[in-house]
């Protein structure tokens, strides 16, 4: 490593015009060539915007005013366009899908080297080279919808190596990826670091899954400040972490619950490297010492799938077999990976669509001749992207919407309304237009939206993705209040977290059919259904084992049942 | 995947019409456009719908893709006729200058043979034009044929422009299809029970959500598209590009051929655009 910056702030300050407060201020930093560094931070602390100084698209794509001095490679940015820019420093950007500009593999890859008029042949001999790096070599005539999330990544990181910058900058890699697919993006992320020295910059608010692979330095930001600036092992003994809402790892969790003092010492900085030397005996004492949460549901069916198929085309079932019974007043996940039949799950629920063979039974009836109208007034569908759902331009209208299309008296609306408004603590929103909320806040319009039709059941898609700790927190929150009040709640999810805090049971589908039907706990430390399911083994099983702890879906079920007792203190 | 969702959009499938280029394929359909609109010869109009129709076997388009555009199309076509006939129901008797009653229907409302021949002919010639354009739809790869544009010196940004639409319209469709059942769900009845003012007004409650989340979208296809350096230089080429090829010239040449023989025949045989049976 040469002591020469190859990017440096310097009293860095930006401000977006159309902002009130600078976005980011005062920031001084220097990577150095060949390092690997994350940058963590809540929603809206200035990490992306961080990102977006780094390449090009401010000031190119979002205008601000901007103070202080950024130099990349020693020339200060503002001296260069995006283009130049992006020869030195190449981005993979969230969502893979989005970013998926070309028609194929092939064509997405190439699309750096079309717009630097590459000859044809010689274009299409980097692209093979460059897919062989990823591993896409045979997909090179694939059309996004035949990839998985996976590929579509990989693709997207070749459309990038393609030009052999010497920085790589990933914002928020893991966003829209299954556990185990998150996991192996991490590996290759690491593997690229190994085998081309290139700088890495990743972005990302989920900690413990960046940390899977060995990272130089963590530099945490705080509305619009560097706060921290430190290796990982350092950065989670610290209280940094639950100063800014992120989430620390779930082992350093467990550790802090069995009152360990966590140090840079014991190398906690990933699971791979904790030294619990000296520590074991408290832990299990504490494991030993929890009392298990034994309330077993026993309130009658609410929501019953009997020998469920379900075939689009008529020969390939996306569904099979299903069955499983929804206790009234549960909140239960669907997991599996993509394409594993959970949307077409929900769309048979919903009336959608309507299964071919077997039945769906609320509370002992068949609804099968129910309409879609009908059908939500039982159970509610809460989209991912609230997005997707609103069609009004001011909060009340949107919340009456679902009434009035069925015309219900308006003397009625409003009280309902209303109601549900407190409910969701929108009450002193209500006058206000959807535009000025948040993203979380937009969730909880469309959560009422559908909640003023008093549904038995939610359903809801993804609540919680691409959200940070907090937001997280709050959403889930929210959601176990409204299950208090009798609301069952079907969560669809690829969240461990989720699985593991909130919902006591997940039902497990993988190619159409019911793998697993069982306690959260049991799910992620099951190898047979982590691997069908895409899913990661939790590091608290991780932890257990480290301790000399036999029984680790035990010690994750106490945990679970550990952090349910303090959250209802 | 949902089969549905393909329906009307490029699919991959080895034919040789998929192999010509997206060029030859767009020279071809407007030279065979332009044939039967400007020729109301109803011989040369059906020659050149079977000969479309042969084509459209040979690309290997399922019917149950195109089906629904078949029948709006063919919806559009009779009420056009229809509505024609009683706009001017004479116009046959003019172009054609004979007259043969073939019954009285109302008052001084007659039908003439003449009057048949010729909405017939209008018929199959609006109706050829619809295999052509599916076939060039449906069989090219949008990519490669703003590729061929570009080629021809179309501007490569509006060339782009073009394939990126065609892009996501799959996507769009998809998520259409998504907002309209989640809004169903919340009592929006899209039926026909509906009266056509709520209609559009339930319309709207699918759309207004759409332009949004697709906006999002836009924002974030630009910036990958930036950051990669679209648009750096006046020039790009293309990963897809086609170098036209003897069986391009070959297709360009047969329509060509069409072409010239339908002007042939209108100026030396039928003196006009018109063929005339009648005299």
């Amino acid at each position: 490593m040469n002591d020469h910056a190859i990017i440096e702030f310097k009293d860095f300050s930006f401000q977006y015009f159309s902002q009130a407060e600078p976005t980011l201020l005062d920031i001084n930093l220097k990577i150095f060539p060949g390092e690997k560094i994350l940058i963590v931070g809540p929603s809206g602390s200035g990490k992306s915007t961080l990102g977006r100084c780094l390449n090009g698209l401010i000031p190119f794509s979002y205008k601000g005013v901007l103070k202080g001095s950024l130099m990349i490679n020693g020339i200060e940015t503002t001296s260069l366009d995006i283009f130049s820019l992006s020869k030195l420093i190449g981005t993979v950007l969230q969502d893979s899908d989005g970013q998926f500009v070309g028609l194929t593999v092939g064509e997405d890859i190439a699309f750096a080297l079309e717009n630097d008029n590459v000859d044809h042949a010689e274009m299409h001999a980097r692209v093979t080279d460059v897919a062989r790096m990823v591993d896409m070599q045979n997909w090179l005539t694939s059309s996004p919808y035949e990839l998985s999330g996976g590929q579509k990544q990989r693709t997207s990181l070749a459309g990038v190596l393609i030009d052999d910058v010497p920085i790589l900058l990933f914002d928020e890699p893991l966003a829209n990826l299954d556990p185990a697919t998150g996991k192996t993006a991490i590996e290759i992320i690491d593997d690229i670091h190994n085998n081309s020295h290139k700088t890495v910059i990743i972005i990302e608010h989920r900690l413990e899954d960046v940390l899977h692979r060995n990272i130089d330095r963590v530099i945490v930001i705080n509305e619009g400040r560097i706060i921290a600036d430190m290796d990982a092992h350092a950065l989670v003994s610290s209280k940094v972490l639950k100063e800014t809402g992120i989430r620390e790892p779930l082992y350093v969790t467990a550790l802090k619950y069995a009152a360990i003092q966590v140090t840079p010492d014991m190398h906690p900085g990933h699971i791979t490297s904790l030294d619990l030397a000296g520590t074991k005996d408290s832990l299990k004492a504490w494991y030993k010492a929890i009392l298990p949460d034994d309330k077993i549901n026993t309130n009658p069916s609410i929501l019953m799938m009997k020998n469920i198929s379900f075939s689009y085309d008529g020969v390939h079932n996306v569904l099979e077999d299903i069955n499983f019974d929804i206790r009234e007043g549960e909140m239960v996940s669907i997991i599996g990976r993509n394409g594993a039949g959970k949307s077409t799950l929900s769309k048979l629920l919903c009336g959608f669509e309507k299964e071919d063979q077997g039945s769906i039974l609320f509370k002992g009836n068949d609804i099968k001749s129910l309409t879609i109208r009908e059908r939500a007034e039982l159970i509610g569908l809460v989209m991912q992207n609230p997005n997707q759902m609103i069609s009004k331009p001011m909060i009340i209208d949107e919340i009456a919407l679902g009434l009035r299309l069925r015309n219900v008296a308006e003397e009625e609306i409003t009280p309902r309304v209303e109601k549900v408004l407190k409910i969701c603590g929108l009450a002193p929103f209500k006058d206000w237009p959807i535009s000025a909320l948040s993203y979380g806040q937009k969730k909880r319009v469309t959560i009422a939206s559908i909640l003023v039709l008093d549904p038995k059941i939610i359903i809801l898609d993804e609540p919680t993705a691409g959200q940070d700790f907090r937001h997280y927190t709050e959403i889930m929150n929210f959601l176990v209040e409204i299950n208090k009040r009798g609301v069952t709640i079907i969560l669809i999810t690829h969240d461990m977290h989720l699985m593991l805090e909130y919902t006591p049971r997940s039902i497990v589908l993988s190619r159409g059919r019911k793998i697993a039907d069982t306690l959260a706990s049991v799910v992620l430390t099951d190898a047979n259904v982590i691997e069908e399911a895409n899913l990661k083994e939790t590091s608290l099983f991780k932890l257990a084992q480290l301790a000399g702890i036999k029984d680790g879906t035990g010690f994750v079920q106490g945990f679970i049942d550990y952090e349910k007792g303090m959250r209802n203190v | 995947m949902n089969a549905k969702m393909k329906l009307f959009s490029y699919n991959f499938v080895d034919s040789p019409i998929h192999r010509l280029s997206g060029l030859t394929k767009l020279i071809c359909f407007m030279l065979l456009t332009s044939t039967v609109m400007y020729s109301y010869d109803i011989r040369i109009v059906l020659v050149v719908m079977l000969f479309s129709l042969y084509i459209l076997k040979i690309s290997r388009i399922r019917f149950s893709q195109i089906r629904m555009m078949i029948i709006y199309v063919l919806i559009f076509l009779l009420t056009n006729a229809v509505i024609s006939f009683f706009f001017s129901p004479e116009q046959g008797v003019e172009i054609y200058r004979t007259r043969h009653v073939i019954a009285n229907l109302y008052g001084s409302l007659k039908l003439t043979w003449e009057q048949l021949f010729y909405q017939v002919t209008k018929f199959f010639k609006y109706a050829s034009v619809v295999p052509l354009g599916i076939i060039f739809l449906l069989t090219t790869d949008p990519s490669e044929f703003a590729s061929s544009l570009n080629g021809v010196k179309v501007n490569f940004k509006a060339s782009y422009a073009f394939a990126l639409t065609l892009r996501y319209f799959p996507d769009i469709q998809r998520n259409y299809h998504d907002i309209s059942q989640a809004q169903q769900a919340r009592g929006l009845d899209l039926s026909h029970k509906a009266k056509p003012m709520d209609r559009f007004k339930y319309a709207l409650l699918i759309i207004i959500p759409l332009i949004f989340s697709t906006l999002d979208r836009i924002e974030m296809i630009s910036n990958a598209m930036d950051l990669r350096g679209f648009a750096k230089s006046k020039t790009r080429t293309w990963y897809t590009y086609r170098k036209l090829q003897r069986r391009d010239y070959g297709a360009i040449a047969v329509s060509l051929l069409i072409l010239f023989v339908t002007a042939g025949i209108s100026v030396f045989i039928n003196h006009g655009r018109f063929y005339n049976p009648f005299i």
